[in-house]
């Protein structure tokens, strides 16, 4: 077990430096740092420290080692745009979209699966029918349309639900959170509803797909001539043999979430990592291009890494021999 | 014979298509006594399996169980509420399929297995139902059974996995086992274990068992009556030793004599001219007319229903009281 989850942590090691590569040549290939940060007027003396100040003068490798080397470190530079530290702007950011995407998942996960597992049982129910038609709509639907149709309806018509901004936060220690206060949970409501519902009919559609064929199965039909509860039959038997290919999906639609909450967090005005990531894009401001990136990586790593321990969790046959390469 | 544990009349199971109605089986009718071994034979397709199916009410949707009725220990058990037949299957019907390697679900030890379906039939305390799981385990000769138990599915080898797919069938003790075609998927060498193995639990626990093959030989040594099935019909019923002896019905008559000597057992049957008929294309009259030898006009008009034929039971012609005067039956 031990043995597994390491040689799954150095497996990761290169795919962890591959993205830093790519993080770093962002500060060779694109934009000009130097010209920005010096503005109208200098001169070649100045422009000659900062070079050298910012280790601009330094071949390729070393330069990138360093910047491994900081980042391991916490330190992923300061911000062009905001001259601040990217850490600092980075743990301002992360709870927010930490608590967003989590909220949007728990929703995809917790409401997907069990319509997933009825829409499979009893397929040819009018219900079920009418759950496959709406997932249609949310998977066609783009994100930024259902969350200004949310606004439209729940904040401008109704006066429900505030429309932007996480509300109150209360912060406890470096992490701010909106979960314990009335104004933050009602804040979080519409823009999770948001990040979660592609997510949601997703899962949904594909919990219904392997319920199909894993109940047409000699051993859920064994099952069923042992005379076993329909319940045991369907939430013991059935559910826990599509978990397999269900995690795997829900893993990288999870990192997606965290990586790619750009859009939802541009239109309820979250002050999360997207929107960070989309001013920070505008004002080409490498630094915090390049620490997002190598974050969303990390982030990526982390949720093979869970998914594996899952799979491993779930199906007895992956624990034999080396045990935990996914299917 | 005493009063049938199991008993079949004019079972008939459709299945509506969008070309009609496909008739699957027409007017099927046997019994079983208790603690008899009733072996059913006949080529693919003939209507064994879903006759299995119909007992244990698990017709697989669109088909349906169109007239007939089924009895077990003499009260109906066709078209009960969901419920109560749910109870019925594992306690009072067992069932044992084709394919180990795919009846047992494999995120599941097999304790956990046997240990489920003796409680959920039982209502024992889980000490108690563990115990009965080992006992269960050791009936059907797993070595260190209380050790194995803790096992999955695959860590077992394809014949003890059949073996302990036989213990899941009856570790609720029902008095009637259905064992669909249980050695066709298995190793020739373990084939006879296994019905051997069949042949002692239910001799031993006194449970009737339905057992569907294509292998005659094995009916021949495990079976007490025989019944062949054709094209969704019985084609003769009786002793195993009369059929085998002096089969009534030309259709049985072929079979016999394409049973392969013993070792080579795997060969299948249906060495007899021709294929079975689709359902859709059933010939009027006797369903066997375009393949039997002695066809004679009254086959191609009018179908034959079982009738009396010696020590047996023939859905032919040959056997109606006028057709014996004029010509004697020796098939
Ligand atoms: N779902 C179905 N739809 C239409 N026909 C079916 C269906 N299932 C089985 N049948 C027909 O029923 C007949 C009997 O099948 P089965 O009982 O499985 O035969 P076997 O004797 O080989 O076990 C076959 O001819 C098959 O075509
Ligand atoms: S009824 Fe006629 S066709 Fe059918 S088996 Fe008997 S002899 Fe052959
Ligand atoms: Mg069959």
């Amino acid at each position: 077990m031990i043995v597994f989850v390491i040689s799954r942590l150095l497996q990761a090691i290169p795919v962890l430096l591959a993205v830093g590569v790519v993080a770093f040549s962002m500060f060779t290939y694109v934009g000009d740092p130097v010209g920005a940060m010096l503005g109208q007027d200098y001169t070649e003396a100045q422009r000659d420290a900062l070079v050298h100040k910012l280790g601009l003068d330094q071949p390729a490798w070393e330069q990138f080692l360093h910047y491994i080397w900081a980042a391991l470190h916490g330190n992923f530079g300061y911000s062009y745009r905001v001259a601040e530290p990217v850490a600092h702007l980075f743990a301002v950011r992360l709870p927010a979209t930490l608590e967003l995407s989590f909220t949007a998942s728990v929703l995809a996960v917790v409401v997907g699966i069990p319509l997933g597992v009825y829409a499979g049982i009893w397929r040819r129910s009018l219900l079920s029918r009418v759950f496959m038609v709406g997932s249609l709509i949310g998977v066609s639907l783009p994100t930024f349309l259902i969350g200004i149709l949310l606004i439209l309806v729940f904040s401008v018509e109704l006066g429900w639900l505030p429309s932007f901004g996480r509300g109150h936060v209360v912060a406890l220690g470096w992490w701010t959170t909106g979960f314990l206060t009335w104004s933050g949970l009602r804040s979080i409501i519409l823009p999770a509803i948001t990040l979660g519902l592609f997510q949601l009919t997703l899962i949904m559609r594909l919990v219904r797909a392997e319920m199909l064929e894993v109940l047409r199965t000699d051993y859920i039909k064994f099952a069923r001539a042992r005379g076993l509860r329909a319940r045991s039959i369907h939430f013991g038997h059935a559910l826990r043999n599509t978990l397999v290919p269900v995690i795997t999906i829900i893993g990288l639609q999870l990192g997606g979430l965290i990586a790619y909450s750009v859009v939802t967090e541009t239109v309820f005005q979250w002050p999360g990592m997207g929107l960070l990531f989309i001013q920070s894009v505008a004002a080409a401001d490498i630094p915090v291009m390049a620490a997002y990136l190598l974050l969303v990586g990390v982030v990526f790593v982390v949720i093979n890494l869970i998914v594996d321990l899952l799979y491993y969790a779930v199906d007895p046959r992956l624990r034999i021999g080396r045990g935990g390469r996914g299917r | 014979m005493s009063a049938p544990l199991l008993e079949v009349r004019g079972l008939t199971v459709e299945f509506p298509t969008r070309r009609g109605i496909l008739r699957a089986l027409d007017g099927v009718s046997f019994a079983i006594a208790p603690g008899e071994v009733l072996g059913v034979v006949g080529e693919s397709g003939a209507g064994k399996s879903l006759t299995g199916a119909a007992i244990i009410g698990l017709l697989a949707p669109p088909g349906r169980i169109a007239g007939g009725s089924i009895l077990l220990d003499g009260a109906r058990i066709d078209h009960l509420p969901a419920e109560a037949m749910r109870r019925i299957r594992g306690r009072r019907i067992g069932a044992i399929f084709q394919d180990p390697l795919t009846t047992l679900n494999p995120l599941y030890t097999i304790g956990r297995q046997l240990i489920e379906t003796i409680q959920t039939h039982l209502g024992l305390s889980g000490a108690d139902a563990r115990a009965r799981a080992v006992h269960w385990l050791e009936e059907v000769g797993i070595p260190a059974a209380a050790r194995r138990i803790d096992a999955y599915p695959h860590e077992f080898s394809g014949g003890q996995r059949q073996r302990v797919v036989i213990a899941l069938a009856l570790c609720a003790e029902p008095r009637l086992v259905i064992a669909d075609e249980p050695t066709t998927a298995l190793d020739v060498s373990i084939q006879a274990q296994i019905i051997a193995l069949l042949k002692r639990l239910a001799r031993e626990h006194t449970t009737a068992v339905m057992l569907i093959t294509h292998d005659m030989g094995v009916i021949a040594e495990t079976a007490d009556r025989v019944a062949v099935m054709y094209a969704g019909r019985i084609a003769e019923i009786g002793p195993v030793a009369d059929v085998v002896r002096a089969p009534a019905h030309p259709y049985t008559a072929g079979l016999m004599a394409s049973i392969p000597a013993l070792e080579h057992r795997v060969a299948r049957l249906a060495q007899i001219e021709g294929a079975m008929p689709r359902l859709d294309a059933i010939p009027p009259g006797c369903a066997f007319n375009p393949r039997c030898p002695r066809a004679h006009d009254r086959c191609r008009a009018e179908r034959p229903e079982l009738m009396g034929a010696g020590a047996t039971e023939a859905a032919c012609w040959l056997h109606a009281p006028a057709h014996a005067e004029s010509s004697p039956a020796h098939a």
